[in-house]
């Protein structure tokens, strides 16, 4: 157990964002899920930025950077300001119960670290551990797009999901280079702009944000 | 009989000794914390006793119906309770006694008491009875399996299961973080406020016929049966907290044939016990009573906690 602390500290956000994953799974209110968003976004970012400090990769300071100013600071803020004008604070249903959810989302997160064990195995980075955990809340967040009937908890599982990736980009090889995480970043940023204008153009023509109502568009 | 297990046992009986008396001080301090926090004037840190005192002088009033089940149960629930106290290792770790049981069988102890409560609870046949029991049966079988995964947890941390040397392991380890021993205490404390009757499940004051779960339960009982199941209450909780205590914060405790490290023991027992009711108090004071269908989802949490601070210990091991 001859760990260094940086990668104690690693391994323990990694736990969290796991947590975190769940806890999203497990989330009725649509205010509260965007808060554990953000909270999620944090916790990349401490983890980025402890990874870039124990590696000296500086270019990982600049993703660390971007990750808080973007999903801590302004995707939280521009999804705060959507529910307020979508008005759509109302608790989220579930499809299936949430123990159910959370077995399966236990199920998935056994797949997951069966799955990265090998590749963990063979990377030589100090962050390979958190590999598994990376994979998990990847598919955590896919499931979390599956059980949900709103747009909206729709959206933030697909922009945490993004979350997981970046941290498995992290575990896995340090990072993606930079000019990718930048474009990245901004294509992240203009989604949630256009899933933005598409909540609008939903509700105009639903009279709600129930994406059940969608199926009505298939012709017979 | 060797002087070192003569020690040992003067050290069990001390500790047992110890368990069972100080058990209702606990619940006083719990008590006058909760009282503090909420703005009421505190009881008597000694209430308890007193209670405790009164309820032996009383004479026992039993249902014509009741079974000799029914008198035989707070007797079972006691020594269960005072069993437990014996094993869990919380001023020593060098107990005789403990090689008896490990984690597993421990949870089993606790599994006997249950099992007795409920069934005397129906043995009169009063509707109240059946329903605390019922209820009493969902939560410890919801509550039962996250336990033993938090157990699990710290027993792959230290390959063992017996609690004495998950203690001596972990007391005496280099200091390191430890993800899934975090979730495993988040978990047990779930598991705690479940099995010992504490608010988010039950209100162990109240006696709202809808509401209540323990209190249902143990309705038809007076006198020296009910001083006897209300002190194993107590000793319950003492224990739970020892567990915790051995599991998360093993520090302080003597270990095997140490007279000197004794007083330093009591002390930190003294400053752990004061903190963790404390903190129980506040608890419970924040929190509001949930609702029973949401224990479902309460105690599904403590073990995806549980389950995942398991995992996380194979992942990130080194």
């Amino acid at each position: 157990m001859a760990l260094s602390l940086s990668s104690q500290i690693v391994n323990l956000l990694a736990a969290l964002l796991l947590l975190l994953a769940f806890a999203m799974l497990a989330q009725r209110r649509v205010l509260t899920l965007i808060k554990l968003f953000a909270w999620q976004g944090a916790a990349l970012a401490l983890s980025t930025a402890i990874v870039a400090h124990a590696t000296g990769q500086t270019h990982l300071y600049f993703s660390a950077g971007l990750t808080l100013a973007l999903k801590v600071i302004l995707i939280p803020w521009l999804l705060h300001r959507l529910i307020d004008q979508l008005n759509v604070r109302w608790d989220i249903e579930m499809l299936i119960n949430i123990p159910t959810t959370m077995l399966t989302g236990i199920g998935v997160a056994i797949f997951a670290f069966s799955l990265a064990a090998p590749i963990s195995q063979m990377a030589s980075t100090v962050t390979r551990s958190t590999l598994g955990i990376a994979l998990a809340s990847v598919l955590l967040s896919f499931l979390m797009m599956i059980v949900r009937r709103k747009a909206v908890p729709q959206v933030i599982g697909f922009l945490s999901m993004e979350n997981g990736l970046f941290f498995a980009a992290t575990s896995a090889t340090y990072g993606m280079p930079l000019v990718v995480e930048l474009g990245v970043a901004l294509d992240v940023l203009v989604g949630t702009f256009i899933f933005g204008i598409f909540f609008f153009h939903i509700r105009e023509q639903f009279d709600s944000l129930d994406i059940r109502h969608m199926e009505k568009l298939k012709e017979d | 009989m060797t002087p070192a297990m003569a020690s040992g046992v003067a050290l069990q009986v001390l500790q047992s000794l110890l368990v069972v008396l100080v058990a209702p001080l606990v619940t006083g301090w719990v008590n006058i914390c909760r009282a503090w926090l909420q703005n009421r004037s505190a009881p008597s840190i000694w209430l308890p006793y007193y209670t405790l005192a009164k309820l032996f002088h009383k004479d026992a009033v039993i249902a014509n119906t009741a079974s000799p089940l029914f008198r035989i149960t707070p007797y079972v629930l006691f020594g269960c309770m005072w069993l437990a106290a014996g094993i869990v290792p919380v001023l020593v770790t060098d107990l005789p006694f403990a090689p008896a049981a490990d984690i597993i069988a421990l949870v089993g102890v606790f599994a006997v008491a249950r099992v007795f409560g409920a069934l005397a609870a129906m043995d009169t046949g009063t509707s109240f009875g059946g329903l605390g029991a019922r209820r009493e049966m969902m939560i410890g079988f919801l509550a039962e399996p996250a336990m033993l995964m938090t157990l699990f947890t710290a027993a792959f941390i230290s390959d063992s299961t017996q609690l004495q040397t998950i203690v001596e392991t972990l007391a005496h380890r280099e200091f390191a973080i430890y993800p899934s021993l975090a979730f495993a205490a988040v978990a047990f404390l779930m598991v705690l406020l479940a099995e010992n009757a504490r608010i988010p499940v039950d209100n162990p004051t109240t006696h709202l016929e809808l509401t209540m779960i323990h209190e249902a339960m143990i309705l038809e009982y007076s006198a020296r049966h009910l001083a006897l199941i209300e002190w194993a209450v107590a000793i319950k909780l003492v224990a739970y907290m020892a567990i915790g205590f051995a599991l998360f914060l093993p520090w302080g405790i003597a270990p095997a044939g140490d007279w000197a490290a004794l007083p330093m023991a009591f002390a930190a027992l003294g400053a752990k016990l004061a903190l963790a009711g404390a903190g129980l108090a506040f608890l419970e004071t924040l929190l509001a009573k949930m609702r029973i269908f949401l224990v479902t989802e309460f105690l599904s949490t403590a073990f995806l906690l549980g389950v995942l601070g398991m995992l996380i210990h194979f992942l990130v091991r080194g």
